[in-house]
């Protein structure tokens, strides 16, 4: 694995093999879309399971010493009491706290429920802890994160337009985001796994990471295409592609390092701890960090050669490269024509020219000139010391 | 910059480095052996086991709640809670609207619902007055009811100076005089005799006609005000606080103890209470302290009322004891019918404590009551299991996170673990610290937000490395690539943490509750990141640069250019050009003075950049 990647990464970064990210944009702008929209019913439809914090209502832990087989029914008529119609909903959290969650109680009964509850799993009462929690609370709270968010938004999309000095790369960005976020969502709408006021610190985190990680691609891209305009070489398009393609194993390294730890705490929560802070943090971080990892790479930098496309700078500059490369292609012909039995190796062998008619490949496709070829200042390659 | 140059500059960073762990474990220690520090971080609630509840303010009319009165509010919980026997309690306020009550233990039902009852400022009328402690000899005046009452009045002389002020409005605080010393309770039957010679023997029969009428005192108060101990925080709880029955209490320091005859005046009456040097008539400062309350018309006619019928009783039945939870933080005494709603009360303060009360009385303007919105008990055992599994976790992801990069970097992934490893001892400090001196308690999302920074840190080092190694395949030697690779590396790696920062400071300024602790932690490894790159890493990095072992490539190095550079295409195109195709912009550094770098990449770039047009011609 590591020689591919690191064979990859040269490939990549040289261009010699390219993955047609920016070409192809449609197809990514389709499967994301299709994704978007299966998040979005799912949300319409599913609606969000959203934890105790936000409902409002009470919550017992019992952290027994291995949970009885019946640990449900004995959860269950121990916090019912003489009170039959309460609602109660028992799931067992880990392998041995039963978690116990009602309707919200008065202080009074919820007193005695956790009497009870520690006298039915025989365990001492400060081994229950009891939770109560009111309807308003993970409103306010959410409410105060969603006011921090939206000015965070507006301060980021500042930044990346001062930084890049370019407004569009900034939008690109956002749009980016806001299809994590989308689909992020949507995956917990889907899958119903719990909302807790965790899961939106995960969020916030995605958006971190998601952000992150698309500046650090658009910091190449905006290398790449500045150079570009320099030298008129290469359009848009295939700057920004090849922008990507360098950044690939970047990406590739940097979401893997990224999960693992989560991962590990994710598996970790799922055999131990069951749910709980930990566990929805890390598996919001889990999703969200693999689509901002995706969306980084193939919908990002697309969308930002999709907004430009029509800028005239970025036409003139596709102008220039189309002539440029048209001249190198010819040259190099002619030179093949040429030189046709000495030819050293190099660039221009039989692959290349080929290459160079997709976006990212034509790049390789260039000629040398004859001198270096063969010409004395080819200095032969000076052996390392160590071997001399 | 020399290579010379750049080792300095290297291992000057690393001092630096060294230094500055050095003294933030100094500060740490130190804190440890003379303060009141812990040598490791605070833990928040839901890892220690313990209550968190979180209180909104209500006002009675509606009104919303001030930073100011939250900030009262929040004075008044703590008394509450400390008043309660709870030890480390601690109490903050959360964003503008609620009180976090912090327990480090599961309270009991009557702790809680003393911290939440509503809190209401009174003005009752004072029956009866002694010292704090119960009465060594309660034979004689425990018979004669209402006895115990006015024994230290007489102590009240030092009230004359401030008596003398010829303004219409002014109170003397009899509380002062109350606290005088209780040896003077033998001789407390015989002045008491006469100024309530009617009250003792008829107080169960016939009723009282007003607040200040003696008749109040029954002889089960009587009994219970004896046995008051207000030396005794508990003494108090339980309290029953009804506003039309007297009431037997305590000085707020639990110095004097009080039987009080019903509420005359509310508290909610009051429109302003302010603390200052008091002016006189000639409008010059004096140096006599004042708190000057203002009572608005419902509340003036009833203070005038009652301080018209109250300026004619002897002491101590001339007091007007004001209550903040049932305890009397101030008992000034008339000296004339207030009648304005304007009444100043002076004598013996300092500047601080007049601050202090007008602040307390102030409170009185708007009763609050609290809210509990949130209640969470965690247990001790299922807080350290979370901690024990996150730990865990954090570990078995850091030992993941090494062996990829053992891979992926082969030698150079020990950089990497170093990196991480000063990170994480840095870290602990900085929280260490900040539990210290702030009082920060890292909680469950905080030790997430940890856990998630490893691959954000991670992730710096992985920037950088990836950009040496495309300066390598351009050809550079390696301490050439180090250098370049670096000043590529360093813009993103800026305004990357750059924009996390942001995130993390925005989400603590807004936010609150556990979003707020995560964005601590993200902030602070943020920072924590950029100073492990700048300081550590490339420093480490560079110095390596030159050690044979990795300035040959050795294939274990991780950099070894042969995998780089002939996996690709041919390198070496001659006359100045590159079989790159991706030639690095312009503001490369001339990496000349780095030893060895190839003729080809510091040749061939002033060649290529200046201009296309330039660089056109040189491939026609």
């Amino acid at each position: 694995m590591n020689l591919n990647l690191a064979t990859l990464g040269n490939d990549l970064y040289t261009g010699r093999r390219s993955v047609p990210v920016v070409a192809q944009r449609r197809r990514f702008y389709l499967a994301s879309l299709v994704l978007m929209t299966i998040a979005v019913l799912g949300l319409v439809t599913q609606g969000l399971n959203l934890g105790l914090e936000f409902r409002g209502g009470s919550e017992f832990r019992v952290a027994t010493s291995g949970a009885p087989g019946a640990y449900e029914q004995v959860a269950r008529e121990a916090a019912r009491g003489d009170d039959e119609s309460l609602d109660v909903n028992v799931t067992l959290v880990g392998n041995d706290t039963v978690r116990v969650q009602t309707e919200r109680l008065s202080d009074d009964e919820s007193q005695s429920v956790r009497a009870d509850l520690a006298e039915a799993f025989d365990v001492p009462e400060q081994d229950v802890s009891a939770t109560f929690i009111g309807p308003s609370w993970g409103a306010s709270v959410s409410q105060q994160a969603l006011r921090a968010l939206v000015i965070f938004l507006l301060a980021v999309a500042l930044v990346m337009t001062i930084y890049f000095r370019n407004w569009k790369m900034a939008a690109a960005a956002l749009i980016a985001l806001a299809h994590d976020m989308i689909i992020t969502v949507g995956i917990y709408s889907l899958s119903g796994f719990e909302v807790s006021p965790a899961s939106m610190i995960g969020f916030l985190t995605v958006l971190g990471y998601s952000l992150y990680d698309t500046v650090v691609v658009f910091d190449k891209v905006r290398e790449n295409t500045n150079e570009a305009f320099a030298n008129g070489r290469l359009t848009f398009a295939q700057a920004a592609n090849l922008a990507v393609n360098q950044t690939m194993v970047r990406s590739i390294n940097t979401t893997v390092i990224g999960l693992l730890p989560i991962a590990a705490v994710l598996v970790v929560g799922a055999i131990w701890l069951g749910p709980g802070v930990l566990l929805d943090l890390s598996l919001v971080l889990f999703i969200g960090i693999l689509i901002g990892a995706y969306s980084s790479i193939f919908i990002a930098t697309p969308l930002l050669v999709s907004l430009r496309r029509n800028d005239p700078a970025v036409l003139e500059l596709d102008k220039r490269a189309a002539r440029h490369q048209a001249r190198r292609a010819k040259d190099l012909a002619a030179e093949e024509r040429a030189s046709a039995s000495e030819e050293p190796v190099t660039v221009g062998g039989p692959g290349a020219p080929a290459a160079s008619e997709g976006e990212g490949a034509t790049i390789t496709g260039r000629a040398v000139h004859k001198y270096a070829q063969t010409g004395p200042r080819n200095q032969p390659r000076r052996t390392p010391k160590s071997r001399r | 910059m020399s290579a010379q140059q750049q080792r300095v500059n290297a291992r000057r960073a690393l001092t630096a480095l060294a230094v500055l762990i050095l003294a933030l474990t100094g500060l740490l220690a130190g804190a440890y052996y003379w303060s009141t520090a812990q040598l490791s971080p605070k833990l928040g609630l839901d890892l220690e086991g313990g209550t968190q509840i979180i209180l909104e303010p209500q006002t009675t009319a509606g009104q919303s709640v001030s930073a100011e009165q939250l900030n009262q509010a929040r004075d008044i919980i703590v008394q509450r809670v400390d008043a309660g026997g709870v030890s480390g309690a601690e109490v903050t306020t959360q964003g503008d609207r609620n009180i976090v009550v912090s327990i480090p233990e599961i309270p009991t039902q009557e702790v809680r619902d003393a911290i939440s009852r509503s809190s209401q400022l009174q003005f009752r009328p004072v029956l009866a007055v002694t010292a704090g402690a119960p009465q060594p000899t309660p034979s004689p005046s425990g018979t004669t009811t209402g006895s115990p009452s006015p024994s230290p009045s007489a102590s009240a002389t030092p009230t004359t100076a401030s008596s003398a002020t010829p303004t219409s409005n002014s109170a003397v605080p009899g509380a002062l005089t109350a606290a005088t010393p209780s040896p003077s309770t033998a001789e407390s039957p015989s002045p008491s005799a006469d100024p309530s010679p009617t009250a003792s023997p008829s107080a169960g029969a016939t009723a009282p006609k007003d607040p200040t009428d003696l008749a109040w005192i029954t002889p089960e108060l009587t009994e219970e005000f004896q046995s008051l101990d207000c030396s005794d925080p508990a003494a108090l709880e339980g309290l029953v606080d009804d506003p039309t029955k007297p009431l037997v209490t305590c000085e707020g320091d639990g110095s004097a103890k009080y039987i009080l005859g019903p509420v005359a005046v509310s508290g909610d009456k009051i429109s302003d209470a302010t603390s200052g040097y008091r002016t006189n008539q000639q409008g010059a400062v004096t140096s006599e302290v004042e708190i000057a309350l203002t009572l608005d018309g419902d509340g003036a006619r009833q203070y005038a009322d009652i301080s018209r019928t109250m300026v004619a009783l002897p002491e101590p039945q001339n007091q007007l004891a004001a209550t903040l939870d049932s305890r009397v933080i101030v008992a000034p005494r008339f000296n004339e019918a207030i009648l304005d709603g304007r009444a100043s009360i002076t004598g013996g303060f300092t500047i601080d404590q007049a601050r202090a009360l007008s602040d307390q009385l102030k409170f009185g303007a708007l009763p609050l009551s609290f809210e509990e919105q949130t209640s969470i008990d965690i247990s001790p055992t299922l807080g350290s299991e979370q901690l024990r599994y996150g730990l865990i976790a954090g570990l078995l992801g850091l030992v993941l996170v090494v062996v990829y990069s053992l891979i992926q970097y082969r030698v150079l992934g020990l950089v990497t673990v170093a990196s991480i490893l000063v990170a994480a001892l840095l870290t602990f400090l900085a929280i260490s610290i900040l539990g210290w001196s702030h009082n920060y308690r890292l909680d469950m999302a905080g030790v997430t937000g940890l856990i998630v920074a490893i691959g954000f840190t991670a992730d710096s080092f992985i920037v950088y490395f990836e950009r040496i190694r495309d300066e390598l395949r351009d050809g550079r030697s390696l301490a050439a690539a180090v250098e370049t690779g670096w000043n590529r590396a360093k813009r993103t790696i800026l305004i990357a943490d750059g924009v996390n920062f942001l995130a993390a400071l925005v989400l603590f300024a807004l936010a609150s509750s556990s979003v707020r602790g995560f964005a601590f932690t993200l902030g602070l490894t943020t920072l924590i990141d950029l100073l492990i790159v700048f300081w550590f890493t490339h420093p480490v990095v560079s110095l390596l640069a030159r050690r044979p072992f990795f300035r040959d490539g050795h294939p274990w190095s991780g950099l070894d250019p042969r995998r780089l550079v002939t996996s690709g295409v041919p390198r070496y195109a001659g006359r100045g050009r590159f079989t790159s195709p991706a030639p690095t912009p312009a503001p490369a550094p001339a990496p000349a003075s780095a030893g060895g770098a190839p003729a080809s990449s510091s040749a061939a770039r002033p060649a290529q950049t200046p201009s296309p047009l330039a660089s056109e011609g040189g491939v026609a």
